[in-house]
């Protein structure tokens, strides 16, 4: 149980997916101006990190490394995103049209996403069924993993697009209008990020 | 346009990172030193060529609805192939690009290309235009990487510089330095290239999740473009 707790913990704050590892920067830039926006942006990221990586995991260990099929999990996981994405939109769509108002339009923009193809990939590197892992632990932990990564996304967006709305009234030279002032204030958010390194290992040492 | 334009646009004029913003994520991620940088560059590379002259090549028989999966499974391809032969010739290099090198999939710059130019233009153009995107790619990931790893560590590819290495800015090569020297070399770009291309003929248009996006969040930077105009 502690484990998991501190790979949420970690996902979350340490290896924060947009601010230490470089992982879906796209629409951190893009889609941050305005609150709300990036609220629903983060909500559909939270998602479909965790469906994927449930489809995903079983398929790594079920069926491609069984029959020595590792070299096509880069095809296999991003037409499995994709259709996955589609599949979402078109459900939510027909049961949940409330849902589908306020998500779908975010839907399609997470399928190039690299932070969810970058998730399942790590899941499956990072929490292997090898040894004494049990698929069922394997697939808690990337769970688990999934989750934080998305919630640390959400953190982000939500914390950027307020640095957001600061700059915009702000003074800035001409050249720095724009994407670079936006890039310098990315990095001193991120430098926030950096404090936290360390910190939860110890917390239940 | 003749073929050297073609060529060279993708260098300065239209650089993929600096000009029009695609492929942000493997920038930042792997410019922490210049050995892979150049690793990166040269696996982008050769997948932006093969697939623009694949694309090009059936660019009469993918069917228009289609397209977006169909260069995805093409692009796909191509990456898996790259990556073994990474893993196979140069497996330290595979071992510092770790995750960025299957992601090379979703790196908007080749499926801007694709949906830009390829699927426009004849084999041979696309070919050139997939390789001047491909070193203006290498050009800005070498350039930062520079810039991070002769500040940051002390070191120009390996190899210690006398005074910068007992005073390095660690700082530079960790996340925060990546924001900054991206948002620098921007700027820079802002100030001494200021003919940059209308907003129209790049960027958000030629992005394949433009339509949806459009709705979201290109609006804003649609009307910044059409005030500038």
């Amino acid at each position: 149980m502690t484990k998991l707790i501190i790979i949420l913990l970690s996902a979350v704050f340490i290896n924060n997916y947009v601010l230490s590892r470089f992982l879906g920067i796209c629409p951190f830039l893009g889609v941050s101006k305005k609150l709300d926006s990036a609220t629903g942006m983060s909500l559909a990221v939270i998602f479909v990190m965790m469906l994927s990586t449930a489809v995903t995991y079983p398929i790594q260990f079920y069926l491609l490394e069984p029959n020595n099929l590792g070299f096509l999990q880069t095809i296999v996981f991003i037409l499995v995103i994709a259709a996955l994405v589609q599949l979402v939109e078109i459900i939510l769509k027909r049961y949940i049209p409330s849902l589908h108002k306020s998500l779908g339009v975010y839907l399609p923009l997470i399928t190039t996403n690299c932070a969810v193809l970058g998730v399942t990939i790590l899941n499956v590197q990072e929490y292997p069924v090898a040894g004494a892992t049990t698929f069922w632990w394997g697939f808690a932990q990337s769970m688990v993993n999934s989750l934080g990564s998305g919630l640390g996304f959400f953190l982000a967006m939500v914390m950027f697009s307020g640095v957001r709305s600061v700059i915009e009234g702000s003074d800035v030279p001409k050249s720095f209008k724009g994407l670079p002032v936006t890039l310098v204030a990315a990095a001193i958010t991120s430098l926030s990020f950096l404090g936290f390194g360390g910190v939860i290992e110890n917390l239940f040492a | 346009m003749n073929t050297l334009q073609n060529f060279s646009k993708g260098l300065i004029k239209e650089n993929p990172v600096l000009v029009l913003v695609l492929g942000t994520c493997p920038t930042l991620a792997t410019s922490t030193n210049i050995t892979n940088a150049l690793g990166m560059g040269a696996a982008a590379t050769v997948v932006l060529l093969c697939s623009n002259i694949v694309i090009s090549a059936l660019r009469k028989v993918i069917p228009d609805k289609v397209r977006i999966p169909c260069y995805i499974v093409l692009i796909a391809g191509f990456v898996t192939a790259v990556q073994m032969l990474v893993k196979a010739f140069a497996p330290a290099l595979d071992k510092s690009l770790g995750i960025y090198l299957p992601l090379i999939v979703v790196n908007c710059i080749i499926l801007g290309r694709a949906e830009m130019f390829a699927n426009k233009n004849k084999v041979f153009d696309s070919a050139v235009d997939g390789l001047g995107m491909g070193a203006g790619f290498t050009l800005a990931l070498t350039l930062m990487a520079t810039i991070r790893e002769v500040f940051g560590n002390g070191t120009f590819a390996g190899m210690p510089i006398p005074v910068l290495s007992d005073n390095h800015i660690s700082i530079l090569t960790m996340a925060p330095g990546g924001f900054f020297v991206f948002g620098l070399l921007i700027a820079a770009v802002n100030k001494f290239f200021p003919n940059k291309p209308k907003k129209k003929d790049f960027g958000c248009a030629g992005c394949p999740s433009a339509e949806i996006c459009g709705k979201v969040s290109c609006d804003s930077s649609a009307k910044e473009a059409a005030a500038n105009d």
